[in-house]
């Protein structure tokens, strides 16, 4: 029996199944290591930012800085890396106190300011995106042996894929998210501010520092995402990633996650990113659609999903108001 | 201190919000093992002072030991951990978390820093099992009637503090037969040596559950009292620090008059929905009140929302002066004269931030059409007579309405519709939650309105209050509308026996 709760999540992953054999029955290359294992590469960045909007829209929250943090932690790394000669170790860490702390810094705002997170994040995207410019407006590249080594790193599946360095801090970032989620009094405080801040606060939950480590935690995992990037395109861009916290947010709404907040779960978060990668892949191996499509097909996949939340909403209130009758 | 027996005890305590006094060197004592009610008209310092106990507010003056032991808690989560756990009114839980979730909030059970759903699960099925629940603790709260996510919320406090429970109007929702469980469940907590404070409207519930009474007007302490030696007028009285004028039967000689207009102008005939209310037959005259009885669920609003065209009728036509109209909107029913006050005040019919002269002329906005603004002038006479006229306190028209009590509120919005002069206004559970003075008052007014020829139809749960007022009462069991009682027949009895045995009424 499944739980009406769990419902967008069961219909993300059957819709998954269905589109990927489809794929399948189409292109019968699509299934392969080497498929799986480039999906997962491909989507890391974008996965490891969709898992702190996980938690932020649980919350009830929204945050529009993911994309410019992003930005400016690959720009700032790329500087310090491949222009100043510092560690690269030394600068993930540096970027990571960075990010955290803006997240936090926002979180705070929030909270104490009681100012709407769409517009506080809204401020904190143009902010990063100006410091991003502000240290340099050109593509910086970047190379240093322990970036090469990262970048050559891999597992290899039977049938040739490769599982990547970053395919890996990708999984266990939706591991370690879905534990903190699921297993964490942090996580479920997140899930009650979600279902109601006011309830929350008065059952004794710190709704303050819950909030401030909502988007520290997000901050951080734009950090993060920013650090996959740069591994990625071994450069740092500015000009890059504009719009991926729209992704993100797409993302985690397909993952089946309510966008008003207090119900959804990381795992269809990543269910999400698959979809997303799964509709890219199909596009480079038809070769004749613009990649274009694959921005139909998300908008058309969130309208779906958002009048299923509605209807799931419509449907559970009509069961309790049939109950009550009942018990009458 | 003197009293070992004494749980929590509260001196002197005093409070001001931007210089206006809320509570003024009030006392309060609980003991171990009682049931104690906290009674007064809405503004007298009921809630103030709870906000106080359970670490809500700060207090400005005063002392408050537990246990003999001063304390001072600065948050619900402090107040908490000392021993005072709370359930409020209508921010209880957290429907999109299961039962069990609720229950161990804050204080999962862990193995190696994770949450033990397994523990979690077995022990809340222990915890509930102590209140007679048997119930999935994995399913959604939102799945459950109010009256157990009432009873879970209790288990949460109770097991959360453990020494003092306080229960912010916990009956509100509740029907008879939930309340009993409710009380049950109250009085073996006592038994256990829990000290319960308890904030009700009803008077009944308080002698049925409580030991002794706090009574608070205006901010002060009038006293606290044994129930037991307490008579009812005597609370009421201190209550309301006057005696209680009867609402009395005047309109039994208006009835003849009325029950001999032969043609009534606005009636319904066959008019229902499938779903909502099963068809039935309504003809009101001017100048009568027409009550709608039944148990929640009954189909009362549902009944109110056709007649004011927020559903839509599937069957039957309605006509007023012999002329059939269609009520496809609020905005058409408006058009035929028509009101509507809803029951859920704070959600359906006031806004909040609005001034209340601007609430009171929404519905004459309305009526005009958005296009012909009212003036400003207009807007302030508007507003100025109707506080006069019915007494809205404070008499401040820009004062913003969330800041109002709810008998104020509830009367700024009778305003918005009498201004409007309609010949029919469809009062749906006028008096719930609002104080007794406030009741009075609008009950009254609900007289007087009927008198100079107004068509009133009054929703309400409190069988006393229709047989007051209303010249017939509907009744409705099942989305039905199974009887009508008229004149005399107008009782309690004869309400309660008809919500009974509906196959009975339907058959004679």
């Amino acid at each position: 029996m499944i739980h009406t709760r769990n419902l967008p999540f069961v219909t993300t992953l059957g819709i998954f199944v269905i589109a990927y054999a489809l794929c399948v029955l189409q292109f019968p290359n699509m299934l392969s290591t080497r498929v799986i294992g480039n999906l997962l590469t491909d989507n890391a960045f974008l996965g490891i930012a969709a898992v702190g909007m996980t938690f932020v829209i649980l919350s009830g929250g929204i945050d529009l800085s993911i994309g410019s943090v992003i930005a400016f932690t690959s720009v700032f790394v790329a500087v310090l890396v491949g222009s100043l000669g510092v560690h690269p170790l030394i600068a993930f860490a540096a970027v990571l106190v960075i990010s955290t702390l803006f997240g936090s810094l926002m979180g705070a705002m929030i909270r104490y300011l009681g100012i709407p997170p769409f517009v506080v994040t809204l401020a904190g995207m143009f902010l990063a995106r100006g410091a991003a410019y502000l240290i340099s407006t050109e593509s910086v590249p970047i190379s240093h042996e322990m970036i090469d080594t990262i970048q050559g790193f891999y597992f290899r599946f039977p049938g040739g894929g490769r599982l990547t360095a970053l395919a890996i801090l990708m999984l266990l970032v939706f591991i370690i998210g879905a534990f903190i989620a699921g297993r964490t009094r942090f996580g479920a405080n997140v899930y009650a501010i979600g279902g109601s801040q006011q309830s929350a606060e008065l059952m004794g939950v710190p709704v303050g520092s819950t909030t401030v480590g909502i988007y520290a935690l997000s901050g951080f995992l734009s950090g993060l995402a920013g650090i996959a990037y740069t591994l990625y395109t071994s450069s740092g861009y500015s000009l890059a990633t504009v719009g991926v916290e729209l992704d993100a947010i797409a993302a985690v709404v397909i993952g089946g996650t309510l966008l008003t907040g207090g119900v959804g779960l990381v795992a269809g978060t990543f269910i999400g990113i698959l979809i997303q990668g799964l509709i890219q892949t199909y596009i480079v191996f038809d070769g004749t659609l613009s990649s274009w499509w694959t921005k139909i097909v998300i908008g058309i996949l969130l309208f779906v999903f958002i009048v299923l939340q509605r209807g799931i909403i419509w449907y559970s209130n009509r069961r309790l108001a049939e109950g009550r009758l009942k018990e009458i | 201190m003197s009293d070992t027996n004494s749980l929590l005890e509260a001196r002197g305590i005093g409070k001001a919000f931007l210089g206006i006094t809320a509570l003024d060197a009030v006392d309060f004592a609980l003991e171990r093992g009682e049931i104690h009610a906290l009674l007064g008209e809405n503004g007298a310092g009921k809630s103030t002072l709870i906000k106080i106990l359970t670490g809500v507010y700060s207090r400005d003056h005063g002392t408050m030991r537990l246990d003999g032991a001063e304390v001072t808690p600065t948050s619900v989560a402090e107040a908490q951990g000392l021993g005072i756990g709370t359930v409020y009114q209508e921010v209880n839980l957290l429907e999109n978390l299961t039962v069990a979730e609720n229950l161990f909030l804050g204080r999962q059970p862990r193995r190696f820093g994770l949450i033990d759903r397994r523990e979690m699960r077995s022990r809340s099925k222990a915890l509930l099992e102590r209140y007679g629940l048997d119930i999935d603790v994995d399913a959604l709260l939102s799945s459950y009637s109010v009256a157990v996510r009432q009873l879970v919320a209790i288990a949460r406090a109770v097991d959360l503090s453990g020494k003092v429970l306080v229960l912010d109007e916990p009956t509100a929702s509740l029907d008879a037969h939930e309340v009993e469980m409710l009380f049950a469940v109250l009085r073996r907590l006592r038994q256990e040596g829990l000290g319960i404070i308890i904030i009700t409207h009803f008077l009944n519930q308080v002698y049925a559950v409580a030991d002794r009474v706090t009574v608070l007007r205006n901010g002060r302490l009038v006293g606290t009292r044994k129930l037991a030696e307490l008579p009812r007028l005597e609370l009421i009285s201190m209550m309301l620090g006057r005696e209680l004028q009867h609402i009395t039967r005047e309109h039994q000689a208006q009835e003849e008059t009325i029950a001999s207009t032969a043609e009534a102008p606005i009636r319904f005939s066959g008019y229902g929905k499938r779903g909502s209310v099963a068809p039935f037959d309504l003809d009101i005259r001017p100048g009568e009140v027409v009550g709608v009885a039944g148990l929640l669920g009954s189909g009362r609003t549902e009944t109110a929302f056709l007649l004011f065209g927020i559903d839509h009728a599937d069957s039957g036509t309605a006509t007023v002066d012999n002329q059939q109209i269609t009520l496809s909107s609020p905005e058409a029913a408006i058009a035929s004269g028509f009101g509507f006050c809803p029951e859920e005040r704070k959600t359906d019919g006031i806004i909040g931030d609005f001034s209340v002269a601007d609430n009171i002329a929404l519905a004459v906005q309305a009526r005009q059409g958005w296009a012909k603004p009212i003036s400003s002038r207009e807007k302030a006479a508007l507003a100025e007579s109707f506080i006069k006229s019915l007494d809205i306190r404070p008499a401040d028209p820009s004062r913003q309405m969330k800041f109002l009590s709810g008998g104020n509120q509830q009367k700024a919005i009778l305003a918005r519709w009498l201004a409007t002069e309609p010949r029919l206004l469809i009062l749906d559970e006028p008096t719930r939650g609002i104080d007794i003075g406030a009741h009075a008052e609008i009950l009254k007014m609900i007289e007087k309105l009927c008198a100079d020829g107004m068509s009133l139809v009054v929703i309400s749960s409190e069988l006393e209050e229709l047989t007051a007022i209303a010249h017939r009462v509907i009744v409705l069991s099942d989305r039905k509308h199974i009887a009508e009682l008229k004149g005399d027949q107008v009782t309690a009895d004869n309400i309660m026996q008809a919500i009974a045995a509906p196959a009975r009424t339907e058959a004679a």
